[in-house]
């Protein structure tokens, strides 16, 4: 550094801890330690994914126009030349074809939105594996749980506003969705949209829930999400040194603020290379919204996938009330999602319930460590992916050229079958692999290699991890939780475990 | 954790800065076990070549933000339909700025990623962590601090100011939420028997017929159907259409607009065997056959018709209907028959709906059963 540069840093660092007197504060945020470990990106790129969503979606607002009325396309994408179509419709196709760079920033945002809800499923999914959602971090979970909630409905407000063919479908489910909701559905449908579907004024108000009311939530649970975890400090895996009342790893300056930088800019890097190259949701191609029209292939983007394959394997149960009628897809469309959520929400309390263990928990575990909870967890995502699988019967149907009936059957034995026998085996696995981890540390680690006993019978030799004692015998570790060095010709004294 | 003696500042300033960081650390109950020097920098080879690498990313990363800026600003970017010259041109515009927009920003992401793991000390600290409740000493005082500003506030005494006041904010809340809401609040019902979801597009009013035309997607293309406009076993999606209307491009778009208008009109094979429903014998004409368009289960256009099975399918979830067995739904999730329109041919030939339809149209929904005719 420069001297002016120099004296000028000093200078500013004087003005301003005279001001604030911060300078305990600095330091103390400076020598943070945080955890190294390739799995705790998932949650930094979430993050990443974010801010560059609220960037491009600033852009985009600066060109959208949230407004219904109907107008003539003029403008010089041939193929709709003449066509009726929203304003909404008509500014998106203005953005893609007449704003420079403006597709680019579309795709971006789109793919931002994929990334955004896809590192967050893999980041809760590494939360739930580890246990990293136990005392004391039960409030962490739960703001995750919603910021996949409000992130998902976020989403598809946002391919929605745009009034083209194929999310125009989207949104006449989610209005039939509303009716089929007994006692209030009709009043809630005209709620929300200000009429029967689909009216003139939805468009405003999925703009501003969009722009606004979600993004504002979001944004608040964000700040409480990492807040919370920098403040109660991040978990880490067992290892050396790594105790509950510790934090192994290395400094929030230089160390972690440089790499976390770097993530951030890789995903910059990723999101522009996928907006620029692979198109995304190209809103010209699937022409305006029109009641009278429909493609094949309706796939919503792939966070919505689950609730479609619901409502695809749903049967069709409806029943009256006397009079009244409780429409089939309200079970499956709407109180199977938020029961979905309510207990991956509760997740923590139930597993309370489960183990009673009460204990503060700092160090995570392995997931094979809690052979129930792993269960559990490969449980509840196979359930995840057949809905998901079952949200493109049509398409598997025709890859594959099977009746698409078949995969509708196929989907309702196996959300009923697999998610169960999922939970089984894992558990099965998950103990197998503890039986071996305390197999290794008692009898020591297969080297492969044979060696003759004065009896004539061959036996392999194996290294007893922490080493043997005087007479040989070998030193019996206790399992510290973390991984076990296999490796067969590594000395006693390089194991990571603790005695 | 605790220093055995405040350190006076002129012992500060003749402190090493290695000194005072652990000072620091000791402070904040960090301890850096280890600081590896780097193995990217730990002979002066190693060093000269990790160097040559980052400097390389970042030249890289220079070379296409350059490239990036370049064809944004002049690269031609208006769209170019197929076939004219400079189609491919406008093809490669959103590629190339995503390709330079990578390299640069990728180049640079990759450049600190190397610099991080070449150049910075391989740092091991450890951090004690302050956990569980706080100390006896603060629990206790702020315990009493807040009992006794709930003990100056007086409420805990006074009762009945105290209800009234909590009561007095709960009703606050309440008119927030009445006013947010209450606007919102739209009666379904207000129309009586011609409430939005009883009605459609095809209610007769007063003698005037409606005619089903060809839903052709330009509001001036005015095409009445006859019945020999259908091929056996084909399918027409046609809506309302009335004579005093021909001029009106807004009324006629605003029919092919409205989301329960649209019907399929169904020319069966000659000779199908059909099953009509009980008290829905005499709805179709011939052969002809006209079903709501829109979804009973949650009202996509039900749209595929499958002519060996006489089976119309919608797309969405896949629910399948049977034409010959009046809509009846046969697979998938949908629960209702299609609703049938009513229709006839009038004295010049032309298809024409004899009422609305007979139950209402589209998704279900709790009052659904007072709908029906």
């Amino acid at each position: 550094m420069g001297l002016v540069a120099r004296a000028l840093t000093r200078g500013a660092a004087d003005a301003v801890d005279r001001r604030y007197s911060v300078a305990s504060a600095a330091r103390r945020q400076a020598s943070h330690v945080f955890p190294k470990h390739h799995s705790f990106f998932w949650g930094e790129i979430a993050l990443y994914s974010f801010v560059v969503l609220v960037l491009s979606g600033t852009y985009l607002a600066l060109y959208f126009v949230p407004d219904t009325t109907e107008v003539v396309y003029t403008g010089p994408y041939a193929p709709l030349q003449g066509l009726f179509v929203s304003r909404a419709y008509d500014s998106a196709l203005s953005l893609s074809f007449e704003v420079r760079a403006g597709l680019f920033v579309r795709q971006l945002h789109h793919w931002a939105a994929l990334l955004f809800v896809a590192a967050m499923i893999l980041h809760m999914a590494r939360n739930f594996f580890t246990g990293a959602f136990r005392r004391p971090r039960e409030l962490t979970w739960l703001g995750g749980v919603a910021l996949l909630a409000i992130g998902i409905f976020e989403g598809y407000l946002g391919y929605s506003m745009l009034d083209d063919l194929l999310s125009g479908l989207g949104v006449r489910i989610f209005s039939g969705l509303l009716l089929s909701v007994p006692v209030v559905g009709t009043w809630l449908h005209w709620l929300v949209f200000g009429g029967e579907f689909f009216g003139d004024i939805w468009i405003s108000r999925f703009f501003i829930a969009h722009v606004l009311v979600l993004p504002g939530l979001l944004v608040a649970l964000i700040a409480v999400h990492v807040g919370l975890v920098w403040y109660q400090k991040h978990t880490q895996f067992p290892g050396p040194g790594a105790r509950e009342d510790t934090v192994v790893g290395e400094r929030a300056l230089p160390g972690f603020a440089s790499r976390t930088v770097a993530n951030g800019v890789c995903v910059l890097a990723v999101l522009g290379l996928l907006a620029g190259v692979f198109q995304i949701n190209p809103v010209f191609l699937w022409g305006p919204y029109t009641p009278t029209q429909v493609s094949t292939y309706i796939q919503p983007d792939f966070y919505a996938g689950f609730l479609i394959g619901g409502l695809r394997l749903w049967p069709r149960w409806e029943f009256h009330l006397g009079d009244h009628t409780v429409a089939a897809p309200f079970w499956v469309g709407l109180v199977l999602p938020l029961l979905m959520f309510a207990l991956l929400a509760l997740y923590p309390w139930l597993e309370r319930l489960r183990t009673g263990d009460h204990a503060p928990h700092q160090v995570l575990q392995r997931p094979r460590d809690d052979a129930t909870r792993t269960g559990i967890g490969a449980m509840g995502l196979v359930f995840w992916g057949i809905l998901f699988a079952s949200g493109a019967t049509d398409v598997l149907a025709s890859t594959f050229d099977v009746p698409f009936e078949y995969l509708v059957w196929a989907g309702r034995i196996g959300l009923l079958v697999l998610p169960p026998l999922a939970f089984v085996v894992v558990r099965g696995v998950c103990r197998g692999l503890q039986r071996s981890d305390r197999d290794a540390l008692e009898h020591g680690v297969h080297t492969g290699v044979l060696q003759e006993g004065p009896d004539g019978v061959y036996v392999e030799l194996r290294r007893p991890p922490g080493g043997a004692d005087r007479a040989g015998r070998p030193v019996p570790l206790r399992y510290g939780g973390s991984r076990i060095d296999r490796r067969p010709d590594t000395g006693a004294d390089q194991t990571e475990e603790q005695r | 954790m605790s220093t055995p003696r405040e350190p006076t500042g002129h012992e500060l300033e003749r402190m090493s800065r290695s000194e005072l960081v652990e000072l620091g650390g000791s402070l904040d109950g960090v301890q850096v076990v280890s600081d590896e020097p780097a193995h990217g920098s730990d002979t002066p080879d190693r060093e000269r070549r990790s160097r040559r690498l980052v400097t390389l990313l970042l030249v890289l990363s220079l070379l296409c933000a350059a490239g990036f800026v370049w064809a944004y600003l002049f690269w031609p970017t208006g769209y170019v339909p197929p076939g004219a010259p400079g189609h491919t041109a406008y093809l490669l515009y959103t590629p190339l700025i995503g390709l330079t927009f990578f390299g640069a920003v990728g180049a640079l992401g990759v450049a600190l990623v190397v610099y991080v793991r070449r150049f910075y000390p391989d740092e091991v600290a450890v951090q004690h962590l302050e956990r569980g409740p706080s100390p006896e000493k603060d629990r206790f005082t702020a315990a009493a601090t807040f009992a006794e500003a709930g003990a100056h506030t007086g409420f805990g005494r006074r009762t009945m100011i105290r209800r009234l006041g909590l009561t007095g904010f709960g009703v606050i809340g309440i008119m927030g939420g009445l006013v947010a809401v209450g606007g919102l609040v739209r009666n379904p019902w207000r129309q009586g028997t011609d409430a939005a979801l009883w009605t459609t597009g095809w209610k007769p009013t007063g003698d005037e017929p409606v005619f089903l035309r060809v839903a052709a997607g330009d509001p001036r293309e005015i095409v009445k159907v006859r019945p020999e406009d259908l091929e056996p076993a084909s399918i027409l999606t046609v809506v309302p259409f009335r004579e005093s209307e021909r001029d009106d491009v807004e009324k006629n778009h605003d029919a092919e607009m409205a989301p329960d208008n649209p019907v399929v009109l169904i020319r069966l094979p000659a000779g199908t065997h059909v099953t009509n429903p009980p008290g829905r014998e005499d709805l179709h004409h011939g052969d002809y056959y006209a079903f709501s368009k829109v979804c009973t289960h949650l009202g996509c256009p039900a749209a595929l018709y499958d002519t060996q099975l006489q089976v119309i399918l919608c797309p969405c979830h896949q629910s399948e209907f049977r034409i010959t067995e009046g809509a009846r739904p046969v697979f998938g999730p949908a629960a209702r028959p299609l609703p049938q329109l009513p229709i006839t041919v009038d004295a010049d030939g032309y298809f024409v709906a004899r009422s609305d339809f007979l139950d209402p149209v589209g998704p279900s929904f709790w009052e659904m059963r007072r709908g029906s005719r």
